[in-house]
């Protein structure tokens, strides 16, 4: 099972697509190793430098749809790459939210009123999650606080996390 | 209570559900390009695993880029080239027989009303222009298609959309899809099946159909939807000639797959599209849409005409009617890519590439080209771009590029002018 604990990035902007997580110009690259060094180069968010900001990160937070536009899986391999494993958001694009999955990886969606909370209480401090799979909720921790937020994901979806990814699980059970 | 066309779908080809609303799906069609599938099949020979579930149902086509612009695109074009001839997948298109996945399939008529469809592509929402369930996928599940012929997928809500009225002359389906996307937003369907009813689409030919569902999602949509009709049928004859004794027997059969009348939606919206204005987006999202007449007078340094959504013949035609005659401006480039070989062939016979050429534009091969920014006209930073693509996302065409999406007819008024303008074809 992949690392889900970590130090948060935060991107506060709704439908940040996947030409600005990983541009379609690098999708000429045949290994996932090679992508890394162009995760989220096209997103402008005032404050953020996609070349020092994702470095040492494990967990992103972000707001709604997150993951938009193209299929393509170089979005999540990008992250798993640099080491981020799970994003927290509103909700996320469809293609997007299965591909973590069938990575292994976790794309979990809460309230808009949790998220808010997250900025609120964390956005700008050296935040870090703990996340726990068993219970179903994760800890944060920074700037002198601390807070507990459950979530669900289905079972479904837990039992790819914990395989590590769909291709050997479809290939056993079908 | 009666069901959508998608719940028609899933519960023939459902094989297992795991948890309550996921459902896993057995597949007609795997559909592979040269970007996304090299991966997958790297990555299943690396598992041991070098396997296809059935070649006749496996369709591949180089159109990303092509011909190769570098070695590393000639290699994903070996690779998928490699693999197709060792699995001895007959329906494989390479350069000279290549065009835009999205035209290509269905053109050979690969698609029919109630198929379920993959393609690592988030444009194969467009297939559900047949009545078919079309949805594009990850490397992940493009493999697991490949290797077993399922898929996951949550079992979808459907907003069912009524486009009445008639359009005005000048207005196209690619307005409707706009003025769509910017009434639910680029999050607004997410994870649901948009089914396309009403006069607007009956009066529509597949072509049109296929611009309409190209874009479900923009809109976040899982697969757009058209039921299939006589219009359907016409245009698949020649495949299916063979299977049906009559047209009205196709008809009756495929009428299966459309909606139960007391199917349940999640929303019903109505639209009359008898008002609408030829439209163009601005900003960074789909859903940022303004009247082209808001928009007049924006520089443009390039046009392109091509793509999925507006690469086909009757988009082709439209533009060249406009461009009869005339030269584009000296201050833009005009660039064309018919979206298949057929397409460019009729385009060629019907002195519909020679208007082109005559009013300045540089035709290309059929390929995927500029529309995603890899190849074939690429923005310099800070260049502006009239497309009648589908995506004008940050950097979509070139770093530092600006794209506004539009209709072939406004694509083709704006190449002339210099500037964002309707065209003659529309009369308010
Ligand atoms: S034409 Fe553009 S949107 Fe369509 S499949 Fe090709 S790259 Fe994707």
């Amino acid at each position: 099972m992949k690392n889900f604990n970590g130090k948060i990035l935060f991107l506060d902007r709704s439908d940040i697509n996947t030409d600005e997580i990983l541009p379609a110009r690098y999708m000429n690259e045949a290994s996932k190793s090679a992508l890394k060094p162009y995760c989220l180069e096209d997103l402008v968010i005032p404050g953020f430098n996609p070349k020092t900001d994702i470095e040492d990160k494990s967990v992103i937070v972000t707001r709604a749809n997150f993951g938009c536009g193209s299929s393509r899986e170089h979005a999540p391999w990008v992250l798993e790459y640099n080491g981020i494993n799970m994003v927290i958001a509103e909700n996320f694009a469809r293609i997007f939210r299965q591909n973590m999955f069938n990575c292994g990886m976790m794309a979990i969606s809460l309230e808009p009123e949790q998220i808010d909370d997250l900025f609120n209480n964390f956005a700008g401090s050296d935040a870090e999650c703990v996340t726990d799979l068993d219970k179903l909720e994760f800890t944060v921790k920074g700037g002198g606080k601390e807070k507990k937020y459950p979530f669900t994901i289905n079972a479904f979806d837990q039992e790819l996390v914990k395989a590590g990814g769909w291709v050997d699980y479809a290939d056993l059970k079908y | 209570m009666g069901k959508t066309t998608a719940q028609k779908i899933f519960d023939a080809h459902r094989v297992d559900a795991p948890v309550a609303g996921v459902s896993i799906l057995s597949l007609d069609r795997v559909f592979c390009h040269e970007i996304t599938t090299p991966i997958a099949v790297d990555d299943l020979v690396a598992r041991g695993k070098d396997r296809v579930f059935d070649k006749t149902k496996i369709k591949a086509v180089i159109d990303h880029v092509t011909p190769a612009k570098d070695s590393k695109t000639a290699e994903q074009g070996k690779t998928l080239r490699d693999w197709a001839h060792r699995h001895d997948i007959k329906d494989f298109f390479d350069i000279g027989e290549n065009g835009v996945c999205h035209a290509i399939f269905p053109e050979k008529g690969f698609v029919r009303p109630g198929f379920t469809i993959i393609m690592g592509d988030s444009h194969t929402c467009t297939h559900g222009a047949f009545g078919a369930f079309a949805a594009g996928v990850g490397t992940t599940d493009l493999e697991v298609g490949i290797l077993k012929g399922v898929c996951i997928m949550r079992d979808p809500e459907t907003i069912k959309i009524n486009l009445n009225g008639k359009l005005k002359p000048g207005v196209y389906a690619k307005d409707v899809i706009l003025a769509v996307i910017k009434m639910l937003t680029v999050n607004g369907a997410t994870d649901k099946v948009i089914e396309f009813a009403g006069s607007a689409v009956s009066a529509m030919d597949m072509d049109s159909r296929m611009t309409l569902c190209n874009m479900a999602i923009e809109a976040g949509g899982t697969c757009g939807v058209c039921y299939p009709d006589m219009v359907t049928v016409d245009y698949l004859w020649p495949f299916i000639k063979d299977d049906f004794t009559s047209k009205e027997a196709a008809l009756q059969d495929y009428s299966q797959w459309r909606p139960d009348a007391d199917a349940e939606y999640l929303k019903v919206i109505d639209m009359d599209v008898s008002e609408l204005e030829p439209l163009v987006t601005f900003g960074n999202k789909p859903d940022q849409v303004k009247t082209v007449a808001e928009m007049s007078g924006v520089k443009v340094n390039q046009v392109y005409i091509g793509s999925c959504t507006n690469g086909r013949l009757e988009d082709l035609r439209i533009a060249a009617s406009v461009l009869k005659g005339k030269k584009i401006s000296p201050n833009l480039r005009g660039i064309v890519s018919p979206a298949t070989p057929k397409i460019f062939s009729e385009a060629l016979a019907d002195g519909i590439i020679k208007i082109f050429m005559d009013a300045g534009f540089c035709v290309t091969n059929p390929t995927c080209g500029a529309c995603l920014g890899m190849s074939n006209g690429v923005l310099a930073n800070g260049e502006v771009c009239a497309s009648t693509t589908n995506r004008n996302f940050a950097g979509r065409m070139g770093k530092g590029g600006t794209v506004h999406l539009m209709s072939p007819a406004t694509a083709a008024a704006t190449a002339i002018a210099g500037v964002i303008t309707n065209s003659p074809l529309y009369n308010v």
